[in-house]
């Protein structure tokens, strides 16, 4: 049995996510990761709420400060 | 984003007033600048005026851009800047250096006990969600998602909404905030374990899980 159990691989996602965990505490916590199949889906599911993060649609400026926008750039600039 | 002239060539091109280059910054980056701004202050409309205005700045200042940062580095140094400012007008002051996260982020009861053979390991496996299509969430999932950033404490909010969301580097996130690598890798983790959590309770809702 690896010395990380579930309740503190949960808190070292984010920390090996980023890889900011020492070469013992990430051997660690990949020896958890391989025998725990509770924990590997946990992660997944970080990595994909991460993931889709990235993936959601941005709004935009409404089209009238845009208009004003480019107009001060003309403005100033050209 | 694809596509784009590499900085110098840009900053270059928006002091000759090429305004291309000046459109295509704006459609590429005023979306995710919206919703920066708006984890600062208090309204919606606040929100496209500090981004009007950091548009404006730049317009004025882009001489002032030296390339010692990425040129989105800088832009988003000036929207900070002027929605802290503003935040701070509106009363809605997120206080950056205090430390109130703490405390286990998930719920200490899916845990066996201290008594059990098996003490701190999951009674029950996270349920399995329904497989991604292409490796990402459906557009219904998303839109929860988005309504679970909302519902996050402000600082949380800041930091998942700088990396992950608008995928802005690490130490860049730390010196917009000012907070320090510990500090921001403390409430990237919360921020991310409170969506999954918010995501699991959803698929439950629904009967989606397994």
């Amino acid at each position: 049995m690896s010395p990380l159990d579930c309740r503190e691989f949960v808190e070292k996602v984010t920390s090996y996510l980023e890889g900011e965990l020492s070469t013992a505490a990430e051997q660690d916590f990949v020896d958890h990761l391989a025998l725990c199949d509770g924990c590997e889906r946990y992660l997944e599911q970080m990595c994909l709420t991460t993931a889709s993060l990235a993936d959601l649609p941005a709004d935009s400026i409404s089209t009238d400060a845009r208009s004003a926008l480019l107009n001060a750039f003309r403005a100033r600039r050209s | 984003m694809a596509g784009l002239p590499a900085d110098d060539v840009l900053a270059e091109r928006l002091r000759c007033g090429d305004q291309d280059a000046f459109a295509l910054l704006l459609d590429g980056w005023s979306g995710g600048m919206l919703r920066v701004a708006r984890s600062f202050v208090s309204t919606e409309e606040s929100a496209a005026e500090v981004v009007q205005e950091t548009w404006l700045a730049v317009i004025e200042g882009i001489e002032r851009f030296e390339g010692r940062s990425s040129l989105k580095t800088w832009v988003y140094r000036i929207l900070t800047n002027r929605a802290k400012r503003r935040g701070f007008r509106e009363h809605k002051v997120v206080p950056m250096s205090s430390v109130d996260d703490s405390g286990p982020t998930v719920d200490p009861s899916r845990f066996r006990s201290a008594g059990d053979p098996f003490p701190g390991h999951w009674w029950d496996f996270p349920p399995a969600w329904p497989s991604p299509e292409q490796g990402l969430l459906g557009g219904e999932v998303r839109e929860r998602l988005n309504e679970a950033l909302a519902e996050l404490p402000e600082r949380q909010r800041l930091v998942v909404v700088l990396r992950d969301v608008e995928g802005r580097p690490y130490d860049e996130v730390c010196e917009l905030l000012g907070i320090t690598a510990a500090n921001q890798r403390v409430l990237l983790h919360r921020a991310r374990a409170f969506l999954r959590g918010k995501l699991e309770k959803y698929y439950l809702r629904e009967g989606e899980v397994s």
